[in-house]
C-alpha cells in the first residue's frame, strides 16, 4: 500500500508553526525559525498540516 | 506522542484579547504591546528560533479560534501573490516606513511642535475618534501620543489579519505578518553561517 507523506515547500514556507501545532504525531518541527521540517518516520500523511498551512505550501506526496 | 494537552501558552489569545480590549478604556496600556515587538526579536536574535510565532503569539491563536473553532473562515488558499517574497519584504518596509511616520509624529508632540491627537488611526488613513480611552497623562503628552499610535499600529493589523481569516485560511495574517517575516530573516542570517544546507 502506498504512503502518503507530507512534504513542505521549504522556500515559500513562512515558518509560523501552525502545521506543528495541529500535527497528532508531532513529526513536524521549526529547527532554526527558517522552514518547518516533517519527520517522515512519524508522519502518517493525515494532511491535517496541509489543511492548517496558511500559505498552503504542504502537499501529501506518495512515498515508498 | 500525541500533543493534544494544552500548554499554558496556548492561552495567550486571552491576553492578546485583554490588550485589544483594554485599548478602548485607557489608551495607554498600548505601551504592553512593545512587548509583542520585542519578545520574538529577543528570541530570534538570541535564540536563533521562531518560537514566539510557533508557538507564543496570541495574535495568531486569536484567529486560529475565531477562524478554526468559530469556522469564520472560508479556508481558502491564500493568492500567489500574497505569500511571494516580493509581498512579504513590500509589507515589511511599508509597515517600518509607517511605524517610522508614527515614531517621528510621537517625537513632535514630545518635543511640543505638535499638539497631542486622540485619534487611532486605522489603516494608516481612517482616523477614528478615541478621546474617550484618554484620561491624561503623568509625564509628556508624547507618552499618550505614542499609545494612541502603537495602538493604530495594533489595531490595523488586527483588522488586515481579521479580514484575511475570513477570506484565506485562518492565520493567514501570519503570511504577510512584519513581525514574522523579520524573525525568519533574523533566522536566516543568523543560520547562513552556521547551516550550509540549501535552503
Amino acid at each position: 500500500m502506498p504512503k502518503r507523506k507530507a512534504v513542505i515547500d521549504t522556500r515559500t514556507c513562512v515558518a509560523c508553526g501552525c502545521c506543528m501545532k495541529v500535527c497528532p504525531r508531532s513529526a513536524i518541527t521549526i529547527p532554526r525559525g527558517i522552514c518547518a521540517e516533517v519527520d517522515v518516520a512519524l508522519c502518517v500523511g493525515c494532511g491535517k498540516c496541509a489543511q492548517e498551512c496558511p500559505t498552503s505550501v504542504i502537499t501529501l506526496e506518495v512515498k515508498e | 506522542m500525541k500533543n493534544t494537552a494544552k500548554k499554558w501558552y496556548d492561552y495567550l489569545w486571552v491576553v492578546s484579547l485583554t490588550y485589544l480590549i483594554l485599548g478602548f478604556f485607557n489608551i495607554l496600556f498600548a505601551w504592553l504591546g512593545l512587548l509583542c515587538f520585542f519578545i520574538p526579536l529577543i528570541i530570534s536574535i538570541t535564540k536563533g528560533s521562531k518560537a514566539y510565532c510557533n508557538k507564543y503569539c496570541g495574535r495568531g491563536q486569536l484567529f486560529a479560534l475565531a477562524g478554526g473553532r468559530f469556522g469564520l473562515s472560508r479556508r481558502k488558499d491564500i493568492p500567489k501573490w500574497m505569500k511571494s517574497s516580493g509581498f512579504r519584504y513590500g509589507f515589511l518596509l511599508f509597515f517600518f516606513a509607517m511605524f517610522f511616520l508614527m515614531l517621528w509624529n510621537t517625537w513632535l508632540v514630545f518635543a511640543g511642535a505638535k499638539d497631542l491627537r486622540t485619534v487611532v488611526t486605522l489603516l494608516w488613513t481612517l482616523k477614528l475618534p478615541w478621546h474617550w480611552a484618554y484620561h491624561g497623562t503623568l509625564f509628556s503628552d508624547g507618552v499618550a501620543q505614542f499609545a494612541f499610535g502603537f495602538y493604530s499600529v495594533m489595531l490595523t493589523s488586527t483588522v488586515l489579519g481579521f479580514v484575511t481569516m475570513l477570506l484565506f485560511k485562518p492565520r493567514s495574517w501570519c503570511v504577510y505578518c512584519p513581525m514574522g517575516t523579520m524573525t525568519q530573516l533574523i533566522c536566516r542570517a543568523r543560520n547562513a553561517a552556521s547551516a550550509p544546507k540549501s535552503l
